[in-house]
């Protein structure tokens, strides 16, 4: 058996004090049923929700994320405390055990509303070691910097251009937060926030919430005529201190691939995947996911980037949406990537189009202290 | 459904209001180390871990990153799952579907709680939308008195039957070791002695913060059958919400939890569930919510359970065992409770409860997780070669 998305739709993401969370995952929720013409609440058994209480500092955020999915007296309803990926994930599992024919998924997180964000991160570390280092994400992320740029002779430039080709790329998605094309100069004179990494080189917080409806093969089929099938599923967890890891080297992201691709039987990534959406939470990890997911040798991801091969033009397009250096949300992130790359194998991602039209996609998210724990979804066109 | 799950292993660690002694990261290894040593199972085995506990009362944000390490997922697939009371039967459920999905063939599913290091009260008083409802700050208190006044008023019920329900769950607790009170209670009128908290609710009708932890291993039938121990098979579950849009001031509902049930008995045939069924390990956090949810879930008619209960029907060696384990009036580790139900049932199926086995002959078990805004998680269990 397959499992298909049949419909999504996000918010547009930006800072949106107007709505309360729930309302942005209402927002989100009702334009995608709307798409295919489901009905609110009687139209699926089950619910998968992504939201974080830290975020909201509300207990049992699924409270009101699940009310407004429909979750009162009727479908079932869970509550996924990681990457939104993992949500599209555990609404694939429920189709494939039978218990439900058709899912809805949300992700939303509301990360304006927090007045410090390494704050609440800082809890994410062990309590006896880690935590009492002050140690942020982002702090995190620089030691991974530095120690990625030590072993694969990257250069600050080469961090600037990651954020200049999402930006210039995010330039033509109306729904990311920044879309202002920036130079190098900006990138590097932005304030230092770890270094290597600064304020540009960070994904922007912002606000929004995705929706998507997954649907078993034959349900999928009779709600859409272009379904896009979820052929792969793999995640992976690594270990938590960071001094256990080869941070340059993201072991949990390659067995994560290795058992998606395994899935979709998928022998030579590079070859055979049309198109990647990936989960680039600052500049250096887009080097590192693109490498860490296959699609290109080890330490040749600059180098591509640069040559052009990650274009939407290019022979393997990657974050063709702009990707996460644009902003979009926590939380959001990884069941954006699904959504994005559902978008293009149907031929409806507008002016984020890749040239080539892709038949098999992947789609990425992470959560956890760079990169601790990865996911990965492989999406085919159906039709 | 793919694939028929089976639970072939269970562990839970003993249950105090404090365990100085561990962290979370080691109090969770204590129960995963007992499930694997149950199961018969080394660790590498296991192929995905769904885990999870109530997310803000540690205060620890991403738990599960930290977790990692000490349930054995590095290298592993992981899944955090927080669904506040019923997080545990949610734990049970995702690692059900996982093995269902056919994607594992061995999931392990890790909940816990460890209050002392938070602050559970803090934690409960946002659970309350924030525009709307947070001025209702009793938390779980002032509700489940309710349900008592209202048990008393609608059925007639004696001020002493919540005070029976806890002497029967005290005697199943002394004879639990992994029970958290154990406390040595003779008779009705020694609990009516417990103060009020709100009347007619008083301090021995309502649960204990617990810390601990509980670990159960699911496993494809294919891969069960090959296991030492007797598997416990998964025939179906499911989860019910009813969202924070309940009438203040009036009666409270229970509707998740007769549509839980209600789901569970129809698609398996169940007509008669006290004949049906063996073993009710139910998550009820007061005595009198005990009463009034067996009628609920349809055990007994409205009005029946307190009667019942003056009978002797629901001791462990009655005719319907409820929560021989002493439940969740006994012990209550949030995020553990709800596995805890699901791991006793278990025991109990395959005849491996020890002293707080039933005397009826196992054949089919009932567990549910409740928590949130009235969410209702309900599992069915039957033993092997039933």
């Amino acid at each position: 058996m397959k499992v298909g998305i049949v419909a999504a739709s996000r918010t547009a993401y930006g800072e949106l004090p107007r709505w309360r969370p729930h309302e942005l995952t209402y927002l989100a929720v009702e334009e995608a049923l709307a798409k295919i013409g489901l009905p609110f609440r009687d139209g699926y058994q089950d619910i998968v929700t992504c939201s974080s209480d830290h975020w909201e500092g509300m207990t049992l955020t699924d409270i009101r994320h699940g009310e407004v999915a429909g979750g009162h007296l009727g479908p079932g309803e869970e509550k996924v405390c990681d990457d939104g990926a993992n949500a599209v994930l555990l609404g694939c599992v429920k189709i494939l055990s039978g218990q439900a024919d058709t899912v809805l998924v949300t992700a939303c997180c509301k990360e304006t509303e927090v007045l410090d964000p390494s704050v609440i991160e800082n809890f994410a570390f062990d309590v006896p070691f880690q935590q009492l280092l002050g140690l942020d994400f982002t702090q995190a992320a620089a030691l991974q910097a530095v120690q990625y740029m030590d072993r694969t002779g990257l250069l600050p430039e080469d961090l600037a251009r990651a954020v200049i080709e999402a930006r210039r790329k995010g330039k033509d998605n109306a729904d990311v937060f920044c879309r202002e094309e920036v130079s190098e100069e900006e990138v590097r004179d932005s304030p230092m926030l770890a270094h290597p990494i600064t304020t540009l080189q960070r994904r922007p917080f912002c606000d929004g919430a995705v929706a998507l409806v997954l649907a078993s093969e034959d349900k999928a089929l009779s709600l859409s005529p272009q379904p896009v099938w979820v052929t792969g599923l793999g995640s992976c967890c690594e270990a938590h201190n960071l001094g256990d890891r080869d941070l340059s080297s993201p072991e949990a992201l390659r067995a994560a691939a290795a058992r998606a691709y395994g899935m979709a039987g998928i022998r030579d990534p590079a070859a055979e995947i049309d198109l990647a959406e990936i989960s680039d939470h600052y500049a250096h990890q887009f080097y590192l996911w693109c490498e860490g997911l296959g699609l290109c040798e080890d330490g040749s991801a600059a180098r591509r980037l640069q040559a052009g091969n990650f274009d939407r033009q290019g022979p393997l397009p990657v974050n063709p949406s702009g990707g996460l250096l644009c902003g979009v949300p926590r939380y959001v992130a990884g069941a954006n990537a699904v959504m994005e790359a559902f978008e293009q194998l149907r031929g409806e991602a507008a002016s984020r189009s890749v040239g080539k039209p892709p038949r098999i996609a992947v789609a990425h998210g992470t959560s956890g202290p760079a990169g601790q724990h990865h996911c990965v979804i492989v999406l085919e066109r159906g039709f | 459904m793919a694939i028929r799950p089976a639970i072939v292993g269970v562990g839970q660690t003993y249950h105090r209001s404090k365990r100085p002694d561990v962290n979370i990261g080691e109090l969770c290894t204590e129960a995963v180390r007992a499930a694997l040593e149950d199961a018969k199972l080394p660790p590498e085995k296991i192929g995905a871990f769904v885990v999870g506990n109530m997310e803000l009362f540690e205060g620890r944000y991403m738990q599960d990153m930290w977790q990692a390490d000490f349930v054995g997922a590095v290298g592993k697939p992981l899944i955090r799952v927080t669904t506040g009371g019923t997080t545990g039967g949610t734990l049970a459920s995702v690692a059900f579907e996982h093995v269902a999905s056919g994607m594992f063939d061995l999931v392990m599913a890790v909940g816990f709680e460890k209050q002392s290091e938070g602050d559970t009260r803090a934690g409960l008083k946002t659970v309350a939308d924030p525009l709307w409802n947070r001025w209702q700050t009793t938390g779980a208190i002032g509700y489940f008195a309710r349900v008592a006044t209202f048990y008393i008023k609608e059925t007639g019920a004696p001020e002493d039957a919540g005070s029976r329900v806890r002497l029967r769950l005290a005697r199943h607790a002394a004879r639990n070791p992994h029970a958290h009170l154990r406390m040595d209670l003779e008779s009705v009128d020694q609990v009516m002695k417990f103060p009020y908290l709100i009347p007619p609710l008083r301090q021995s009708d309502m649960c204990p913060a617990s810390e601990g932890a509980c670990a159960i291993i699911v496993a494809s039938e294919e891969t069960a059958r090959k296991l030492p121990r007797k598997p416990v098979w998964v025939d179906d579950w499911t989860s019910v919400h009813k969202e924070m849009v309940y009438v203040r001031g009036g009666r409270h509902s229970t509707a998740d939890l007769e549509m839980a049930a209600d789901r569970l008995f129809r698609r398996n045939g169940i007509r008669e569930p006290m004949k049906d069924i063996s073993v009710a390990e139910i998550y009820a956090p007061a005595t009198w919510a005990e009463l009034e949810w067996l009628e609920a879930y349809g055990f007994c008619e409205k009005g029946d359970a307190w009667k019942l209960e003056e009978k002797g029907q629901f001791h462990f060696d009655g005719p319907f065992p409820v929560n021989p384990s002493g439940g969740v009036v006994c012990t209550n580790p949030i995020g553990a409770t709800g596995l805890i139900r699901v791991a006793e049932c278990a025991l109990q199926l395959r005849g491996d409860a020890g002293e707080h086995q039933i005397t009826r002959k196992p054949t089919r078990g009932f567990s549910t997780a409740w928590g949130g805004s009235g969410w209702t998680v309900a599992h069915l269990l039957s033993a092997d070669g039933l």
